[in-house]
C-alpha cells in the first residue's frame, strides 16, 4: 500500500516536471515579446539540454562508482560507443554519400531511419511515427553495443580491484577513441571527421507545413528519455539486486558469505552502467547535432566523475542536482568570466578567454576540501521530509 | 543417533607453502551444537572459511547434508543452506539493518517477515535501530546483527567464527545465551572460540585443535573436566 502511493507521487512528480519543461520551451511561442531568457536560443535551453543528457550518464556513473563501489573511469567510452551506433544507424541513406564523402560513401548501407519512413512515409503523422520509432531502437541499440562491449571487457577487467581498475577502464576508453579514428575503418566511422545529418532533439519539434514551429519538443525529449532511464535505475537500486550491490561495495568477503556471487553481480552492474551510458552517448550525439571521437576524452569521464563527486557518491538525486548546477554553471552562470570587461575606461583585472577554468578549478577544491560528502552525501532527495523539516522550523520559530 | 549433517574428512588448507590445516576430521550431527576450541593461528578459521567455500582445501572431503561440496562455490554452498557468521562481524556499515538483514537472505526468492520477526525477537534491539545503519551500532549489537543476517538464511547448519571477540564479558554472555536459543529451536550450530569456557557450557560436542590438527574430541562436560584442556584455555587454577 505505502510503495503504490510512494511510486504513484513519482510519477505524479514526474509527470509535472515533464509537462513543466514543454510549457517552458513553448512560452515564447505562446506569448510574444518575452524576455531573451525564454527564447529557444537562450542558455537556459542549452543548459537544460545538456544536462538533462549528462544526469543520466553522471547517474549511471554513480550506479557502478557510487552503488557497487567499482571505481570506473571509462564512461566516456561507452558514450562514444552508444553516440557512434546511434549516429551511423539514423543518418538517412541519401545523406550517406554526402556525409562520408571523404572515403567515397559509407560501407554500412542500411539506415534504421530510412528503413522506418520506408514502411510508415516520410511526412505527417506515418513520418513522425517512423522517427521516434527508429529513434528508440537506435537508442536502445546504442546501449546494448555499449553493454555487449562492457561485458566483453568486463571479463578480464572485472578482477581488478580499485585503481587498477580505474587504469584498465580509462585505457579501454582512450583506445576505443584511437580506433573510432582510424582512418582505415573510415567507411563505417567516418574517420577523425564528424557524422552528422542524423535526426537531433530538434528534430522532434513539430511544425506546420509551411516549416513554423507549432510545438517546441526539443528541450521535453531529452528530459523525458533520462528520467525513464534514471527512474528504471532507481528501480534497479531499490531491488534485491541493488541491495547485493551495496552489499558488495561495503564488504566483499561478507558479500560472498551471504551467498551473492561477486563476479556476476560487478559484471551486472558494468554492464547496465554501461547500458544507460550507451543510451546517454546517443543523446549526447542527439544534443550536438554530430558524432565525432575527439569529443570524448578521457576530460569528459573526468567532468561527470566530478558531478558525481560533487553531487554525493551513492545519491542518485545528488547526482541529477549537481549535474544541473554544474552544467549552468559551466555553460551560463560562469561564462562572464571569459570575456573582458571594461567599467568606464577600466578593464576589470583577470577576466579574460580561460580564467572561467579557473574559477571552476576553486571552487571544485573548495568542495572537495569541505564538503567531502558532496551535496547529498548518500541520502535521497525527499520533498515530504523536507518541507516536514521546513515546518518544524517554522513553528519552533513561532 | 541423529543423522550426520556435515561430515569432514582429512582436510588440508594451505597458503603458500604454510600448511594451516593438516588433515582434520570431524563431524557434525543434525540438531547438535559443537564448538572448536583451540588458540590464534591453531587453523579454526582456516576449517570454517574451507567449509564455507572462501578457501579451496588442498586436500580432503567436506560433505554436507549426503553431498560433497568440496569444489562448490560460496553461493552454492549457501544455496544448500549453510551459513556463516564470519569472524570481526563484517556487517555491512552503509546499510540499514533492515537492508543488512534481508541481504542475509539473498539467495531466498520466498516472503521475509516472518523471518524479519524472528530476528527481532532475538533481538529486540535490533527491531529499535531497524532504520540505523549498520556502522552506526555497538560492537555488542553489530554481532547480534551479524547472527541475525546470517539466521535470515534459513540454515541448516550455522556456523560462527568466533563471536565473542572483542566485546564485553556481559555482553558475550547475552550471545552466549541466544545461541543456546537458537540450538534449542532446532538450528544445528558449529561454533568456532577462543572463549573455552563459554563455548564449552553450550556445546554438545567438542573437538581442541592445535596447529592445525584434532588432539582432543569429547562431549562439552568431558572436557571441561579434562585436565589438559583446562591447564591450556581454561585456567588450571580454576
Amino acid at each position: 500500500m505505502k510503495k503504490k502511493e510512494k511510486s504513484f507521487r513519482i510519477f505524479i512528480g514526474i509527470s509535472i516536471l515533464l509537462l513543466f519543461v514543454i510549457l517552458l520551451e513553448n512560452l515564447s511561442g505562446f506569448i510574444p515579446g518575452l524576455p531573451q531568457i525564454f527564447q529557444p536560443t537562450s542558455p537556459l535551453f542549452t543548459v537544460l539540454k545538456k544536462a538533462a543528457v549528462y544526469s543520466l550518464v553522471a547517474v549511471s556513473m554513480n550506479l557502478l562508482n557510487g552503488f557497487t563501489g567499482l571505481f570506473s573511469l571509462g564512461q566516456a567510452g561507452f558514450m562514444l560507443l552508444g553516440a557512434y551506433t546511434y549516429a551511423i544507424l539514423m543518418v538517412p541513406t541519401q545523406m550517406k554519400e554526402q556525409v562520408y564523402y571523404l572515403f567515397g560513401g559509407c560501407a554500412f548501407d542500411f539506415s534504421l531511419l530510412s528503413a522506418c519512413e520506408g514502411i510508415f512515409g516520410t511526412g505527417g503523422f506515418g513520418g513522425a511515427a517512423a522517427m521516434i520509432l527508429s529513434c528508440l531502437i537506435a537508442l536502445l541499440l546504442a546501449g546494448c553495443v555499449s553493454g555487449f562491449f562492457a561485458y566483453l571487457i568486463g571479463i578480464p577487467v572485472l578482477r581488478l580491484k580499485s585503481d587498477y581498475l580505474a587504469i584498465a577502464t580509462l585505457g579501454f576508453a582512450e583506445i576505443l577513441r584511437a580506433i573510432f579514428q582510424w582512418q582505415k575503418l573510415g567507411r563505417i566511422t567516418n574517420g577523425a571527421n564528424m557524422i552528422k545529418g542524423f535526426p537531433t532533439f530538434s528534430s522532434f519539434n513539430i511544425t506546420n507545413s509551411s516549416g513554423g514551429t507549432v510545438l517546441r519538443l526539443s528541450t521535453f525529449v531529452p528530459f523525458l528519455i533520462s528520467a525513464l532511464c534514471i527512474l528504471v535505475i532507481m528501480l534497479l537500486i531499490n531491488s534485491s539486486y541493488g541491495r547485493a550491490f551495496k552489499a558488495i561495495r561495503d564488504d566483499e568477503v561478507a558479500a560472498e558469505a551471504m551467498g551473492i556471487n561477486l563476479f556476476r553481480h560487478k559484471m551486472m552492474s558494468f554492464v547496465i552502467s554501461s547500458f544507460f551510458a550507451g543510451i546517454g552517448g546517443g543523446l549526447f550525439a542527439m544534443y550536438v547535432a554530430n558524432a565525432q571521437a575527439k569529443a570524448f576524452t578521457s576530460v569528459m569521464t573526468y567532468e561527470i566523475l566530478l558531478i558525481v563527486v560533487i553531487g554525493g557518491i551513492g545519491s542518485v538525486s545528488g547526482s541529477v542536482l549537481a549535474t544541473f548546477l554544474y552544467v549552468a554553471c559551466s555553460e551560463w552562470w560562469l561564462r562572464f568570466l571569459d570575456s573582458e570587461l571594461y567599467i568606464g575606461a577600466v578593464k576589470v583585472p583577470l577576466l579574460r578567454n580561460g580564467f572561467r577554468m579557473v574559477v571552476f578549478s576553486v571552487v571544485i577544491m573548495v568542495i572537495v576540501l569541505f564538503f567531502s560528502q558532496g551535496i547529498m552525501g548518500d541520502q535521497e532527495l525527499n520533498l515530504g521530509a523536507l518541507l516536514k523539516k521546513i515546518r518544524v522550523k517554522k513553528e519552533r520559530k513561532e | 543417533m541423529s543423522e550426520q549433517l556435515l561430515k569432514i574428512e582429512n582436510l588440508k588448507v594451505r597458503y603458500g607453502g604454510i600448511e594451516a590445516v593438516r588433515g582434520i576430521s570431524l563431524d557434525v550431527r543434525a540438531g547438535e551444537t559443537v564448538t572448536l576450541i583451540g588458540a590464534n593461528g591453531a587453523g579454526k578459521s582456516s576449517t570454517l572459511r574451507t567449509v564455507s567455500g572462501l578457501v579451496k582445501p588442498a586436500e580432503g572431503r567436506i560433505i554436507f547434508g549426503g553431498e560433497d561440496i568440496t569444489d562448490k562455490d560460496p553461493t552454492y554452498i549457501v544455496s544448500k543452506g549453510l551459513m556463516m557468521v564470519p569472524e570481526g562481524r563484517r556487517i555491512f556499515p552503509n546499510l540499514t539493518v533492515l537492508e543488512n538483514l534481508k541481504v542475509g537472505a539473498y539467495l531466498r526468492k520466498d516472503d521475509l517477515d516472518e523471518d524479519i520477526e524472528k530476528v527481532y525477537e532475538y533481538f529486540p534491539r535490533l527491531k529499535e535501530r531497524s532504520w540505523q545503519e549498520g556502522g552506526t551500532l555497538s560492537g555488542g549489537e553489530q554481532q547480534m546483527l551479524a547472527v541475525g543476517r546470517a539466521l535470515m538464511g534459513r540454515p541448516r547448519l550455522l556456523m560462527m567464527d568466533e563471536p565473542s571477540l572483542g566485546l564485553a564479558p556481559i555482553v558475550v554472555q547475552e550471545i552466549f545465551r541466544i545461541i543456546r536459543q537458537i540450538s534449542e529451536s532446532g538450528t544445528t550450530v558449529l561454533l568456532i572460540e577462543q572463549n573455552a569456557n563459554m563455548a564449552l557450557h553450550v556445546a554438545d560436542r567438542a573437538y581442541v585443535i592445535e596447529n592445525g590438527m584434532i588432539t582432543t574430541e569429547g562431549t562439552g562436560e568431558e572436557l571441561l573436566k579434562d585436565e589438559k584442556v583446562r591447564a591450556a584455555y581454561l585456567g588450571s587454577t580454576s
